[in-house]
């Protein structure tokens, strides 16, 4: 007969089962009996955060860094709550996250007894699925169970909620089964005749433009190498969302940058103009298209996509090809490929005069900025800290603001999940704790959280994790003491009325840094801010850098609300241009 | 043109909205039918009658019957949107108007009055089925089974005859003809 585990070691044959090497967590009274088990698996590395919301953006910059589900343990009540901003994030941004909640006795589920809470009801909408497990000899297949749904299709995260009972019952142990049980959830229903139909769209267009999102990173590495032989391939022009940098070389030619709300003024116009249209892994989000009935009105529109509901949701469709992007694409280039061969032409004569008009656009150079020798531009310190950490193979971070704009804009990314930052659901705090995990997957890469004060101090108290596990983040703040999006928008949009926007009382970044136990490094004159960057990079320890720069500044290019693609307000430089032709109003 | 005041764009010129039924067949599990819903409240669908219950017991599926009302592109997002969660097998979903669909709902009617006010309201049933299920001699409880726009009918029709409560159930529907749903 086999020998009986019990629950909580059952959830630990599970993890091994499934090759997990790190959980994010933070103990309390209903998940005792798992941690009490921990010792016994020395395989498994426990990573102690001060707030349960960091355990879950940590595991999210895990998964995102390494492709691997990111794996979160938590206590009832409070824990499980704090946890839910993290779920949502990872549920937006489509991160493969597997929790797992204490919750109290199943005889007390009910009563309102001491850290209960209705964890599976409270995580429903912001999870793929969730369970509630009541019965001991459903765990093992539960878990399994569990990480297929985490971890296949769109990705996304998945909440196990274990009464304290469950975890002391015993049973036997049940191996995760081999054969898959797709429940009429099939992710690859693509035909060769669609790929067929794409590919004569190709030769045919005149105009055309990919559009690739954080699908193609979520594909695995194979899809960005896929990717980037479509664009060799066919000679198009590629722009990406701000989840899908890094799929796509940022420093290559064919590549204008990032689109939408922020995106430069060559990407948005050739989004407007262009005649067919191919979206590879996005999913036209609202910060993408602007205006809707005004979004590339005159294109043929293509959207690959693994999420049949991510179809025609919002922008409707010319050809969906619904699959995984590594498998359509290769698909594609293999199409291509055979096509040549039977006759030789290529339609790269066919896109020069586009080509001429895209480089018209780039002229306009959007994401130029007037630098100063007296304070430090954000952007500058972007762009510096790119320089001096380019040939590394740095793993950024950011929070969400303006800050995070600037880090997507200046640093450029040429490899997939080296680039992890909160798009959907925009959660500040993000960052610091995505940057203790990423380092836990990557321990001898640079990890840099670009940051800005308001958010970083949202989950601050992860500093004292990377100091307990010796990981050396560097935490980069663009301290300009406000909530600098915000200001942007009241400046803009509210007359300037800074309704709460400025934080009156800062605390002072190089004490904190002591008092976590780690560097502080503060920067507020242009002229030392190279040597203050590579003290940082040179420093082997957690650093919190304070890089003061100046207050004013604002976020261009952007898309005004409501308006479309093609009327976009440029910087600095273009707004004096126009306001000498009286035409400065107009654009705002 | 209004001028939007916010980081989001304002809202365009409505599709045309049409009634449509969906049948979704999914895991009989706790909290599948909380899934269905909140996918419905959450993503701001609309939910005029729903009818649910076991119709395997070994297999253990449930059959969940929604009538909703939406665009074109709402309901095509219903459908993809149901389709993703995990105990739900298979979606369908027709118009309301589709002939080849059948759809019922059934109604309990408790009528207080003398004799002949019974009888008037049973007469006025008489095109849907009626039958009587408990009768005294100032009483009775009809059940009829008809569309939705009948009952509505019905249930002002009885109200002088003496009708004091109504039950309803929500819509169930069925194809006509050996097809089943795809």
């Amino acid at each position: 007969m086999p020998k009986l585990l019990t629950g909580a070691e059952i959830v630990f044959k599970c993890l091994e089962d499934q090759k997990v090497e790190h959980i994010f967590g933070y103990p309390g009274g209903a998940v005792l009996p798992i941690y009490d088990e921990l010792k016994n698996h020395p395989s498994i590395k426990h990573i102690l955060v001060r707030h349960e919301q960091g355990a879950g953006h940590a595991a999210e910059g895990y998964a995102r860094s390494s492709g691997k589900p990111g794996v979160v343990l938590v206590t009832s009540g409070p824990g499980a709550t704090n946890v839910v901003t993290a779920l949502t994030d990872a549920y937006m941004d489509s991160v493969p996250l597997v929790c797992i909640s204490g919750q109290v006795p199943t005889h007390l589920i009910g009563t309102d007894a001491f850290q209960e809470c209705d964890t599976t009801g409270i995580t429903r909408p912001c999870t793929k699925h969730n369970w509630l497990v009541k019965d001991v000899n459903e765990l093992s297949k539960v878990i399994h169970e569990a990480f297929r749904v985490a971890t296949t299709g769109r990705p996304g995260p998945v909440l196990i909620d274990i009464p304290k009972d469950i975890q002391f019952a015993k049973t036997k142990y049940k191996k995760p089964n081999k054969e898959k049980k797709l429940n009429g959830k099939s992710h690859n229903k693509f035909s060769q005749d669609q790929i067929d139909e794409l590919v004569k769209l190709l030769s045919k267009s005149k105009k055309p433009i990919i559009y690739s999102g954080g699908g193609v990173i979520n594909s695995g590495p194979k899809a960005s190498q896929a990717l980037r032989e479509l664009v060799e391939l066919t000679g198009f022009p590629i722009t990406s969302t701000l989840q899908g940098l890094g799929a796509y070389p940022g420093d290559d030619n064919q590549f204008l940058g990032m689109l939408g709300m922020h995106g430069t003024y060559e990407a948005n116009n050739a989004m407007h103009d262009c005649d067919l249209l191919i979206n590879i892994g996005a999913r036209f989000d609202d910060r993408i298209t602007g205006k809707i009935d005004e979004f590339s009105p005159n294109s043929k529109k293509v959207h690959i996509d693994i999420d049949p509901s991510s179809i025609n949701k919002i922008i409707k469709v010319d050809l969906a090809i619904v699959g995984d992007v590594t498998s359509v694409i290769s698909k594609i280039n293999k199409t291509i490929a055979k096509r040549k061969n039977g006759h030789s032409k290529s339609n790269k004569s066919n896109i020069a005069k586009w080509w001429e008009q895209i480089e018209k656009w780039r002229e306009k150079d959007s994401l130029n900025f007037v630098n100063s020798d007296e304070s430090i531009k954000p952007q500058h310190a972007v762009q510096r800290l790119y320089e001096l950490t380019k040939n590394k193979d740095t793993y950024v971070t950011t929070e969400v603001g303006q800050h995070q704009m600037w880090a997507a804009q200046h640093y450029k990314f040429n490899k997939p999940n080296r680039w992890m930052t909160s798009g959907g659901l925009g959660t500040m705090g993000y960052g610091l704790p995505a940057a203790v995990g990423v380092q836990i997957a990557h321990p001898e890469k640079l990890v840099i959280d670009i940051a800005g004060e308001a958010s970083v101090l949202m989950t601050m108290q992860e500093m004292s994790t990377a100091v307990q596990y010796n990981l050396p983040i560097k935490i980069f703040i663009l301290n300009n003491q406000y909530m600098g999006m915000v200001r942007q928008w009241q400046e803009l949009l509210h007359e300037k009325n800074y309704s709460e926007s400025y934080s009156e009382a800062l605390p002072d970044f190089m004490k904190m840094a002591e008092a976590y136990g780690c560097k502080g490094i503060k920067a507020e004159n242009p002229a030392d801010l190279d040597d203050k960057i590579q003290e940082m990079i040179d420093y082997d320890g957690p650093v919190i850098f304070d890089c003061h720069v100046d207050p004013n500044e604002n976020c261009f290019p952007m898309i005004p609300s409501g308006k479309p693609h093609n009327q976009m307000i440029l910087g600095p430089k273009d707004q004096e241009e126009n306001k000498i032709k009286g035409k400065g109003k107009a654009l705002v | 043109m209004p001028k939007s005041k916010s980081a989001y764009s304002i809202p365009t010129k409505k599709q045309k909205s049409d009634t449509y039924i969906f049948v979704v067949w999914v895991d009989n599990e706790a909290g599948v039918l909380a899934r269905v819903v909140g996918l419905f409240s959450g993503r701001g669908y609309n939910i005029e009658s729903l009818a649910v219950a076991e119709v395997d017991a070994v297999k253990n599926i449930s059959r969940i019957t929604i009538v909703t009302t939406g665009t074109p592109q709402v309901i095509d997002q219903i459908r993809l949107q149901l389709t993703k969660l995990v105990p739900v097998h298979k979606v369908a979903e027709f118009k309301r108007e589709d002939k080849d669909v059948i759809f019922k709902e059934m109604a309990l009617f408790k009528v207080v009055g003398k004799r002949n006010k019974i009888e008037k309201c049973l007469n006025a049933c008489k095109k849907f089925n009626p039958v009587i299920l408990d009768e005294t001699k100032s009483s009775a409880v009809i059940q009829i089974t008809a569309l939705r726009r009948e009952i509505d009918v019905m249930n002002k029709k009885l109200k002088p005859l003496g009708l004091i409560s109504t039950s309803r159930t929500g819509a169930v529907a069925m194809t006509r003809g050996a097809k089943i749903f795809n």
